[in-house]
């Protein structure tokens, strides 16, 4: 039962026919993963927190940098130096103390994703690395785990929720991590800082709706984002029967780490 | 031979040997080695770049690898 100061709180929520008090049950039941406390993970943490999601993971291994502050804002200067997932803790708390915040100061891999998803109804991408994104997609996928996958180069962002063997995943899209003999390095690709606020954004409605039951997902159709262009497009996809992880003739069937998956910024933009 | 990419109508030089992966160089499209390319709603095994003629009408989508996050 919500209490009056929670009624008030969230009463810009109860009074959307979509969410009533009931919905507002529903989000403060729900408990959803964030994977990565950087510029994805900062707008993420901080509207779930707001809209009273009551049990909020949020993993990461990283300390504050300052080049970070740029975009993650959810930490501020005095924060450069401490754990990543402490900074964000404390300002979920602050914005909201009913939410609970579960913190994880490590990387995930293999040997840990299964055990940290499983507590989760939702799980959220904002990772930096192919590594880490094509195992996140992995392990939601054989653990039945609905989840958003976001990402982001220079001026470009594109995001899509993927149900479990009923939408298209990652994988479908992209069969294996790129290959490594590619080109420039992070410092050289950069990111405007804004844009990890719209897709981050974006993959907390998801979150939201799926825990309200509400709308349509962006199941099937990965939206991309550019602000040079200030366009947004949906390319429609579907399953892809040659998925090695949600296929026909699955080849991987267990969580393995992509020790060849190259870091990010190694990327050319689009 | 008027095609589609990336939503756009493209109006391209008449040729007929065209494929997609000559498509890839003729357009420049970045990522070249790792582009994933939907054509005609599917998504198209890289083996079959070379093999995969372009024709009038098809619609092609060049999904491109986006790993940033933080």
């Amino acid at each position: 039962m919500l209490t009056d100061e929670q009624i008030e709180r969230y009463s810009r929520h109860i009074i959307l026919k979509e969410v009533g008090g009931k919905g507002q049950q529903k989000l403060f039941d729900g408990r959803v993963l964030i994977i990565g406390a950087g510029g994805l993970g900062a707008p993420i943490a901080l509207y779930l927190a707001a809209a009273g999601v009551g049990t909020i993971g949020i993993a990461d291994a990283d300390d504050v940098d300052l080049s970070n502050l740029q975009r993650q804002v959810i930490h501020f200067t005095p924060d450069v130096g401490k754990p990543k997932v402490e900074s964000a803790r404390e300002k979920m708390q602050a914005i909201n103390p009913d939410v609970k915040v579960i913190t994880y100061k490590e990387w995930i891999s293999a040997a840990n994703i299964s055990r940290i998803i499983a507590d989760y109804d939702f799980i959220i991408d904002g990772t930096d690395n192919f590594a880490a994104k094509f195992l996140i997609n992995d392990a939601c996928v054989l653990a039945g785990k609905p989840y958003s996958h976001g990402g982001i180069l220079q001026f470009d962002g594109q995001t899509i929720t993927v149900k479990p063997k009923e939408s298209a995943c990652y994988r479908c899209i992209f069969p294996e991590p790129p290959p490594k003999d590619a080109i420039p390095s992070c410092s050289q690709a950069g990111v405007i800082g804004v844009l990890p606020g719209i897709i981050g954004t974006l993959q907390a409605t998801e979150a939201i709706k799926y825990l309200l039951g509400i709308g349509d997902p962006l199941t099937n159709r990965l939206l991309t984002y550019s602000a040079l262009r200030m366009k947004f497009r949906e390319i429609p996809l579907k399953r892809n029967h040659s998925c090695p992880v949600c296929g026909d003739n699955p080849t991987i069937t267990e969580v393995v780490d992509e020790l060849d998956a190259l870091t990010v910024c190694d990327l050319k933009g689009p | 031979m008027n095609i589609t990419v990336n939503g756009k109508a493209t109006t391209l030089p008449e040729n007929p040997s065209r494929t997609i992966d000559s498509l890839l160089e003729e357009l420049d499209v970045s990522q070249r080695l790792y582009v994933t390319v939907e054509f005609n709603g599917d998504v198209l095994d890289r083996d079959a770049f070379t093999g995969t003629p372009v024709k009038e009408g098809d619609v092609i989508e060049f999904l491109y690898f986006m790993g940033g996050g933080h």
